[in-house]
Order: structure tokens, then C-alpha cells, then sequence
């Protein structure tokens, strides 16, 4: 039973992660049909953001009002969207609209080669510690099992997540908008659609989730080049599970990942690397295009 | 029953609620040239796609050489001797024509595809050569496919469904997407090539003009259902057919 | 034709040989890697040409290169050919395993299932302890049928060796390329509802065009470990087959030559950058990728030859 409780624990605050850092890639999947490899670089980014800023923050005496420092987080993940979202859509990312999957993979693939060795021209090779709003949350107490109260606020702000994208999605205006131009982006332009404008700011809406992830992850571990390498990877396995370009299939990927990880971690810790992409493959052996993707015949 | 007779029985298809095809039943001697008539969403093309194994009926039997072949992937139909072309020629956009035709050679050769064999080896130019002067097209071998024109498309779309040991031919609209003047002048050398090989034809078409001229026989598809099935003449001054498909008297 | 690539097979081999005399030792070494990761690189081509591109080419490179090393040191079989035919063997078997999957996969979701396979194996062998875990193993160096060289030999030996094996290889991919299968390949990228209308099974050509990709990534992976001396996980990590995608991308599908002179680029672009720029090499590399995707979207094969007109 305990064993149970703790791999339902474990999993929820790993699939929240997860579901944080995935539901970007998965956005804009479904908008600009780009595979953005260099998803994973924005989450370092993010995470190396919000080190620097959080550090400056206390520099300036924020111990007066340590719980700044979560806006820092926030505000940190803004400014990486606000900065690189433009210059990723508008200077590379656009020239390829239509193009091959395959091929946009590769395009971003490079930008994520670029962005590895810009990360380390910044902010050097050498760790980066923040681990104050890690612990300003205090611990939490589950019957035998103790937690950092910082991995339950990770849980929370995926739910938030998820909501607001899903909300904005299909109770709001430019939801409308948006899925108009994911269902037929050449119609929504003869309607009148600025598609041009859709495509950055779900792009901009992706990296500043991505770089979220990035934030929120940078207390909890010291933060490091290469950090963006093994995210897209369990990112990618999070989005193809549950459907390319649907946020509802990312959040059951997100559970489905998390959950079995943590349960390799408790039972079989042996296959704690390769759990992730054996549920993968087992759930495109069963459903080729993942859980949740719209399949279409084709007409001939 | 002879070996090359074509028969339906009780076909039965829907998507969702709508109902693509109904109690269809029909027989198609070895050697007929048959038209399926109707407007659009009538039925024709399903028919087609379920005799090939695009589309894989509810219920009911499709009898062809002694066997069932609902359930069987289209390219054991098509071995089994049952070909078509489609309403959009599909075609290899990045080969020439020689080479889509090539293609289908390699498929259809004796020894099936060689690992080693050169694909422009001279007896398969040699054939595939044959087969595009056959069909009156041989002058475009050279040229990629988007520079070619609809009815050489068409033509090129058929005769690469002629590569093989072809019994029976579905030829979906083979004149839509062809300049006007061009139809009956395609229809021709299509009827000709087809006929001289001892294949069985059955086409869909809008165009009634061409379904008098071509067809000993007539389908008339009316929501999901066969409403006629007779000779042409007769179909067309079918008040039903008048009133479902083609709309005024004949 | 025929004998146009028999000349230009012999050719081939004569002047990549002479740099077993010619090339200093750090370069014979280079080029042999080049050469080993040619290999892989030819496999993934192979698949191109079918539409589809492996992401997770590692697996086989790491299959193999394990398989000789554990076959090594736990019999202590040193002898190059016999290694080299036993990871074939096993990336055979593999492959056949995995390929009529694989095959109903096309696009993003083979690249990402591919890429998975891969991802296991490097998950699993970082876990395993009893065969070295991260750190990885070593082997020894190999001999060939009963000679056992040292120093200098010993590279020249091994960097002939590959030299042959890619000509090789090379000649029966060229075959294969224009042979009717090879057309039928392209035919499938094509527009597969064509070719399953003609009668012949797509999954059965894509299947084909894996497990040769499969066998020669094997043979690559025995190659590179025997050069290396080592084998660790990285084999299979994503990134490694990402850099093979890299090379068959800049090669492009029209020519296996460029395959080869483009896995050479790759392995002098990074050690010169390791020299020059150490920081900065996986920019050099980006940076080098986009140009070669906006410039020559068919790869270096398309300036040397044309699909189209002279081809007969």
C-alpha cells in the first residue's frame, strides 16, 4: 500500500513536470506541424534565466520578501519567450512552413546544436545553484512519506497549466482563432485569419512553457550544459503517446510516462531509463498515430 | 462459373450514418464492358474502392476466381488480376513516365523485383516502351509527371495498370480532369487497348455521352443503392434514373 | 553501367588505400572513424530514398560495436573478420525483428520510434553494471586471420580494412540503388498507394531497406569500436545517430561517394573545431546543418549527379 501511495506521488509530481515541458511542444506541433527538437534548448535557457535572475533577486537583498523570487521564476521564462520566440518563428522557423516533418526536424535539430554551445558562451560550463525556492515551501507530511511542499507547487502549476491552455483553446476568441488555423490554415487565411501572427504567438506561447519547465526545474537541481538533451527526448515520447498536437494527449502521456517511470524507480530501478520510450512503443504498436491524434482516410 | 466472372453479392457499406452502399448485387460476365452511373456520393467510387480492398465492406461477398476476396489487400487483389486507375492519376511525381512505367514492370515481371537487376535494363525499357506507344504516349517518356497534361496523366495512370496480367480493369472517371476535346480521342485508345487485351472494363462517368458510346452496360447508383442495371438505352430512359442521376430525359 | 561502376569501385579503392601509405597516423585514424560512420550513414541513405529517415541508427552502430567487444573479451575471439561477420549477424537478426514494425511507420513516427529503440538500448546498457554501465568496455586490438600487428601496421591494417569494407558495401549499394527494387524504392516515396496498387508490398520494401541499414550500422559499430579500442552507451545515444542523420542529410540520397566524402567533412569539421574552437563545436556544427538544408536541400550527391536526363 505504501509502496503504491509513493509511486502515485512520485508519479504525479514527475508527470506534472512532464506535462509542463511537454504541452509546449505539443502546441506548437499542432499549429506550425514543426517537431521543435530546440524545445529542449528553451528549457535550458529557461532554467539558466531563471538561476541568473533568482540569484540577482537575493544579490539585491530579496531575503526581505524571499517569495519574489517565484515571480523572478516566472518573469524569467517571459523574457527567454519574448526574446528568442521572435527571433526562432520570424528569423528561421517561417521559411519553412509546409515543408517535410522530417526535414523541420532537422532544422530545429541544428537550432538545438546552436543554442548548446550559446548557452555555454553565456553562462559558462560551470554549475548554477538556486535551491531558496526549493525550500521556501517547507515539507509536506503523507502519512509515513515526507515531501518538499516545492514538488506539490509543481503539481499545481501543471493543473494551471493545462487549464489556461485548454480554456484560452476553446472557450476564448483567439482559441477559436487557433484551432481554425490548426484545422486549415489556408482557409483561415482567405477568412481573414493574420496567420502569420497566430504562428508566432503559439510559437512564443510554446517557449515560454518551455522555458517554464525550465524555471520551475532550475531550484530543484543544479543547472548545467547538456540539460536540454534528455528533456526533449522524454518530451518527445510524452506528445507522440498521447497524439501530436493534442493537449489532452499530453497530459495522459504525461501521467502514463510519469507513473510507470516511477514505478521502474521504486520496483525496477534497472529500467528506469528505458521505461519511458518502451510505453512509447507499446503505445504506437496499438495506436500508430498515438492516443489521441485525429486520423483521416485518405481519399482517392 | 467461368474464371473471369466478377460477382457481387449483397454489399453492404456505411460511414457512420451515411449508407455508401446497400444490398449491392451484381454480376459482371468475363470480357463486358461495364459504366456506373450516379451523382456525386451515389455509390460508384465505394463500389470501386470495395471490389480493389480500399475499402472493406460490412457485409456480403465479392466473388472473383473462385474466391472471396473481401478482407484481401489491394495488392493481392491487384495480383489476382483485378486492376484500376483512380479519379486523381496517381502517379511517382519525381520519376519520368518511362520510369512510373518501369515501376510497374519491375512489379509485374516474371521473377518478381531483383535485388541487382538494373531497373533501366533494356528488355524492361523495351516493354515499358511498348506499352506507353500502346497507349499513344511513349513521345513524354522523358518528361517528369507535373509537366504532363491531365489527359496524359490519365492515360499513363492505365497504362501502368496494364503492366500486368490485367482481367479485370476499374477505371474511376477516366476522362475527369481531361480537356473536353480530348475525351473522346482518350476513350478510344483507352476502349482499344483494353478490348484487344481481353479485359473487362468497368468505369465510372458523369459523362453520358461517353457512357452510351462506351458501355454495354449500365449501373445506375442512387444513395448507396443500384437503382438500374441494364443496357445503356434502356437505363437512361429509366424515369428513375431520369429523375436521380441524370436529370432530364436522355 | 556495369562497368563503369567496377572501374569506378577499383578506383575508389586504390585511392582511399593509398592513404594507408600517405596519411599520418592521427589522419588514418580520422578517416577510418569517417569511414566506420560511412557505413552507418550509407544505411540511412538507403532508407531516404524510401522516404523515411532513422533517428535511431545508434542502435545498430551500438549493437554492433557491443557485440564484438563482449564476443571478444568473453571468447577471446580477436580476429577482425570474424567479429565483424557476427554483428552483421546479430544486427541481421535485429533487424529482422524489428523492421516489419518499423515498416508501417512513416515520417515523424518512424523517425521517433526508431529513435526510441535506440534510447532502450542506451538506457539498458547505461544501467548494466556487469558490462561496464556509463564507463563502457574495452577491447583489444584486433588481428586479421592470424596476424596480429602492432603500432603503425596495426592502423594501416584495420584503416585497408574499412577502406575494402566501404567499397564494398559502397558497389552493392550503387547495385542495389538502380537495380528494379531500388526503383521501386523511390517509387515508394513516392506515392505508395501506387506501388500497393501494382501489387507489391510497401511494408515488405521498407523492410528490406532497414535491415540492410541495420547490418551495415552493425558493421560501422564493430569497426568504430575496434578503431576506438572502447565501447560505452553514448553508441546509442540520440545524439550520435543524430550526427550520422547530419551526414546523410549533406550527402543527400542521389550519390553513395558523397555519403562517404560527407561522413569524412563531418569528423574533420570536429577535430578541427576540437582543436580551434572547443566550445563552440556543436554551433560550427548547426550553423553548418542549416546552410547545407538551405543550399543543397539534395545533399552533396545532387552537384555530382542529376536524377533526371543523363541517367542510364
Amino acid at each position: 500500500m505504501d509502496l503504491a501511495a509513493t509511486i502515485l506521488v512520485d508519479g504525479l509530481i514527475y508527470a506534472g513536470w512532464l506535462f509542463i515541458v511537454s504541452v509546449g511542444l505539443t502546441l506548437v506541433f499542432g499549429v506550425l506541424n514543426i517537431l521543435n527538437i530546440a524545445h529542449g534548448s528553451l528549457y535550458a535557457i529557461g532554467a539558466y534565466a531563471s538561476a541568473s535572475l533568482v540569484g540577482a533577486y537575493f544579490a539585491a537583498g530579496g531575503e526581505a520578501f524571499p517569495y519574489g523570487s517565484y515571480a523572478a521564476l516566472i518573469l524569467a521564462a517571459v523574457l527567454v519567450a519574448l526574446v528568442l520566440g521572435p527571433l526562432l518563428e520570424r528569423g528561421l522557423l517561417r521559411f519553412f512552413y509546409g515543408r517535410d516533418e522530417v526535414l523541420n526536424v532537422l532544422v530545429t535539430y541544428a537550432v538545438f546544436l546552436i543554442l548548446e554551445d550559446v548557452m555555454k558562451l553565456i553562462w559558462g560550463v560551470n554549475p548554477y545553484f538556486v535551491y531558496e525556492p526549493y525550500t521556501l515551501l517547507g515539507d509536506v507530511e503523507i502519512g509515513p512519506l515526507f515531501y518538499v511542499g516545492y514538488d506539490f507547487a509543481v503539481i499545481a502549476a501543471a493543473i494551471i497549466v493545462g487549464l489556461v491552455v485548454w480554456l484560452t483553446l476553446n472557450h476564448t476568441q483567439i482559441g477559436k482563432v487557433v484551432l481554425a488555423v490548426i484545422h486549415d490554415s489556408e482557409m483561415s487565411q482567405t477568412m481573414g485569419v493574420n496567420v502569420q501572427r497566430v504562428y508566432l504567438g503559439a510559437f512564443m506561447a510554446g517557449a515560454f512553457l518551455a522555458a517554464l519547465g525550465g524555471a520551475m526545474t532550475a531550484p530543484m537541481i543544479s543547472v548545467t550544459p547538456g540539460l536540454g538533451v534528455n528533456v526533449i527526448i522524454v518530451a518527445f515520447a510524452v506528445v507522440i503517446i498521447g497524439g501530436l498536437g493534442s493537449v489532452p494527449g499530453a497530459a495522459i502521456g504525461a501521467l502514463m510516462v510519469g507513473i510507470s517511470r516511477a514505478a521502474s524507480v521504486h520496483m525496477l530501478p534497472e529500467a528506469e531509463l528505458f521505461i519511458i520510450y518502451f510505453v512509447m512503443a507499446i503505445v504506437l504498436l496499438f495506436r500508430p498515430e498515438g492516443l489521441f491524434a485525429k486520423t483521416q482516410a485518405r481519399k482517392i | 462459373m467461368s474464371k473471369g466472372v466478377l460477382e457481387v453479392l449483397d454489399v453492404q457499406k456505411s460511414f457512420g450514418a451515411v449508407t455508401a452502399a446497400k444490398d449491392i448485387s451484381v454480376t459482371v460476365p468475363e470480357g463486358a464492358v461495364y459504366s456506373l452511373i450516379g451523382t456525386n456520393g451515389a455509390g460508384k467510387t465505394t463500389f470501386v474502392n470495395m471490389v480493389t480492398g480500399y475499402i472493406k465492406p460490412d457485409a456480403g461477398t465479392i466473388n472473383f476466381a473462385g474466391r472471396n476476396i473481401i478482407g484481401m489487400a489491394p495488392r493481392q487483389i491487384t495480383r489476382m488480376g483485378i486492376h484500376r486507375s483512380f479519379q486523381i492519376a496517381q502517379l511517382c511525381n519525381e520519376l519520368t513516365v518511362e520510369e512510373n512505367m518501369l515501376v510497374a514492370d519491375a512489379i509485374h515481371g516474371a521473377k518478381g523485383p531483383s535485388f541487382l537487376q538494373n531497373a533501366h535494363n533494356q528488355d524492361a525499357r523495351a516493354r515499358a516502351i511498348a506499352t506507353l506507344e500502346r497507349f499513344n504516349i511513349a513521345e513524354h517518356r522523358n518528361r517528369l509527371i507535373p509537366e504532363l497534361s491531365g489527359g496524359v496523366k490519365k492515360l499513363l495512370d492505365i497504362a501502368m495498370a496494364m503492366a500486368g496480367d490485367t482481367q479485370i480493369m476499374l477505371l474511376d472517371e477516366p476522362t475527369s480532369g481531361v480537356a473536353s476535346d480530348e475525351k473522346f480521342p482518350i476513350m478510344d485508345l483507352v476502349m482499344e487497348a483494353l478490348k484487344s487485351a481481353g479485359v473487362t472494363v468497368i468505369f465510372v462517368e458523369h459523362d453520358m455521352d461517353i457512357v452510351t458510346r462506351y458501355s454495354e452496360r449500365v449501373l445506375a447508383f442512387y444513395d448507396g443503392r443500384i437503382i438500374a442495371d441494364d443496357a445503356p438505352d434502356e437505363v437512361l430512359s429509366d424515369p428513375e434514373v431520369q429523375r436521380y442521376v441524370t436529370g432530364a430525359p436522355a | 553501367m556495369g562497368s563503369n561502376l567496377i572501374v569506378s569501385a577499383i578506383v575508389a579503392l586504390v585511392v582511399l588505400a593509398a592513404g594507408a601509405v600517405i596519411l599520418p597516423d592521427w589522419a588514418m585514424f580520422l578517416f577510418a572513424m569517417a569511414l566506420a560512420k560511412g557505413l552507418v550513414c550509407l544505411g540511412i541513405v538507403g532508407m531516404m530514398r524510401g522516404g523515411v529517415v532513422s533517428f535511431g541508427q545508434g542502435l545498430y552502430y551500438c549493437l554492433g560495436a557491443y557485440t564484438a567487444t563482449l564476443v571478444a573479451n568473453t571468447f577471446g575471439v580477436s580476429d577482425i573478420f570474424l567479429l565483424t561477420l557476427l554483428s552483421a549477424a546479430v544486427c541481421l537478426l535485429v533487424g529482422l525483428a524489428f523492421g516489419p514494425l518499423l515498416s508501417n511507420y512513416r515520417g515523424i513516427f518512424f523517425a521517433m520510434l526508431s529513435l526510441a529503440l535506440s534510447m532502450v538500448l542506451y538506457g539498458s546498457l547505461s544501467k548494466m553494471s556487469f558490462i561496464g554501465g556509463t564507463d563502457g568496455l574495452n577491447i583489444a586490438a584486433p588481428t586479421f586471420l592470424g596476424w596480429a600487428p602492432e603500432g603503425r601496421p596495426l592502423q594501416a591494417a584495420l584503416y585497408i580494412y574499412v577502406v575494402t569494407i566501404v567499397v564494398i558495401a559502397g558497389t552493392l549499394m550503387r547495385l542495389y540503388f538502380d537495380s528494379e527494387r531500388g526503383l521501386l524504392t523511390l517509387a515508394t516515396r513516392d506515392n505508395e498507394l501506387r506501388v500497393e496498387y501494382l501489387g507489391a508490398s510497401v511494408r515488405n520494401i521498407m523492410t528490406y531497406n532497414y535491415v540492410f541499414g541495420a547490418v551495415l550500422g552493425g558493421i560501422g559499430g564493430t569497426i568504430a569500436a575496434l578503431a576506438l579500442g572502447h565501447v560505452d552507451p553514448e553508441f546509442a545515444f540520440w545524439t550520435t545517430s543524430g550526427e550520422f542523420v547530419f551526414v546523410a542529410i549533406l550527402a543527400g540520397y542521389l550519390s553513395v561517394p558523397a555519403v562517404i566524402v560527407a561522413a569524412i567533412i563531418l569528423e574533420l569539421v570536429r577535430s578541427f573545431s576540437n582543436l580551434y574552437f572547443p566550445n563552440t563545436w556543436q554551433l560550427a556544427l548547426g550553423i553548418f546543418l542549416l546552410a547545407v538544408i538551405i543550399a543543397l536541400p539534395n545533399g552533396l550527391g545532387s552537384l555530382v549527379r542529376r536524377r533526371k536526363g543523363n541517367e542510364t
